[in-house]
């Protein structure tokens, strides 16, 4: 069995990722927090993680508990809201679609949100994904179809309560 | 407009995602490595440096220095060793070595004849630990032979083991085994290679 990496390297094949998920479930102001309680805590906890565990799914499962305490916190003080309530401006401006897509993401219900990110973005089959949300893999499967199906009605333009209508 | 769910197609959705500038993760990991320092979770901090004698490895516990490497021994497989032995609670991290730096530059400037770096010899026990405890004593610019060195650490018969300790020695330059010598005078075998014996005796002859 492989030994234990230097965590340096855990955080240079890993870090990227799991910036996307926090970035998917946190939005773009609280990800940078996000990241760095998952990788603190995770380095503290690394030598008890056993040889041979899937270090990107426990990366994951901690960034989903820190991303809960984040909200949490968030909810207990008044701030002012995170994502922008201004709508994006839609396609034909200058730019990549980057923050249409992120703006959209913040859109979706938390539990199509995180589908979409562990699932898609982190790559965790659906039975952990259900493992990190409760329920079961058939329902996780449908956040995560529903969030994509919700995301591109958003893209086009549509409004999320239409999609939610159509959600069977 | 009909939905396709392929997965494709997702990714192609979720493309803007993907780019994640360099600079956010340097910024993110420079950000964990000061935390880390500062809640005692960085078990191992290390980062390299350029010398006359190739890129060294240097990395240190809280307690002080724990390895020098040279380029020839292979960073990432000495990391690998430190994780194993020691802890894999390790990340580059400059600043716990700033002072190691230095003195490693003033040293190779001819300008520092002694270190002053609080050591960590974890990853070394018995006879050798005292062959390394007696090494700092050999002055700048002058050697001792592998017998002398036995005799002076109380196995006057250890010579061999003498000369095990020394090519095992985990912190070299710092700890100076290179001043210790064949006693006919040739430089005998040297971890960083023969060439790099030579320059560092040079370079304390100077």
């Amino acid at each position: 069995m492989e030994p234990k990496k230097p965590f340096e390297l855990v955080v240079r094949e890993h870090g990227p990722t799991v910036l996307r998920v926090c970035r998917a479930v946190l939005g773009a102001h609280d990800a940078e927090d996000g990241w760095s309680e998952t990788f603190l805590s995770a380095l503290k906890a690394y030598p008890g993680l056993p040889v041979g565990a899937n270090v990107q799914a426990w990366l994951v499962t901690i960034a989903h508990r820190k991303a809960i305490d984040i909200v949490r916190a968030k909810d207990r003080q008044p701030v002012p809201v995170d994502e922008l309530p201004v709508r994006p401006s839609g396609f034909g401006i200058p730019g990549d679609g980057h923050r249409e897509v992120l703006d959209a993401v913040g859109q979706l219900p938390p539990k199509q949100r995180q589908a979409v990110a562990y699932h898609y973005l982190a790559g965790l089959p659906y039975k952990d994904v259900a493992g990190l949300l409760g329920g079961t893999p058939d329902a996780a499967r449908r956040a995560g179809t529903d969030g994509v199906k919700a995301l591109r009605t958003i893209l086009a333009g549509g409004s999320l309560s239409y999609v939610k209508g159509e959600t069977p | 407009m009909t939905i396709h769910h392929h997965e494709a197609d997702v990714s192609e959705l979720l493309a803007p995602f993907d780019s994640v500038e360099p600079g956010a993760i340097q910024r993110l990991h420079d950000r964990l490595a000061a935390a880390a320092a500062e809640q005692h979770a960085l078990d191992i901090a290390y980062r390299t440096v350029d010398s006359p004698i190739g890129k060294l490895l240097l990395a240190a516990t809280e307690r002080g220095m724990v390895r020098v490497a040279f380029e020839k021994e292979d960073h990432d497989a000495v990391l690998q060793l430190l994780a194993e032995r020691l802890s894999p609670r390790i990340l580059f991290s400059p600043n716990r070595l700033a002072p190691a730096a230095r003195e490693l530059d003033e040293y190779f400037a001819g300008v520092r004849h002694r270190f002053e770096l609080p050591l960590d010899f974890s990853l070394s026990r018995g006879f050798r630990l005292s062959v390394l405890e007696h090494l700092p004593q050999i002055p700048y610019g002058h050697t001792e032979s592998y017998a002398q060195v036995a005799l002076a650490t109380g196995s006057p018969r250890a010579v061999r083991a003498v000369g095990t300790a020394c090519a095992t020695n985990p912190l070299p330059v710092i700890v100076p085994c290179h001043r210790v010598v064949k006693s006919d005078g040739s430089f005998g075998s040297y971890l960083g290679g023969t060439e790099a014996k030579r320059a560092l005796l040079a370079l304390e002859a100077a």
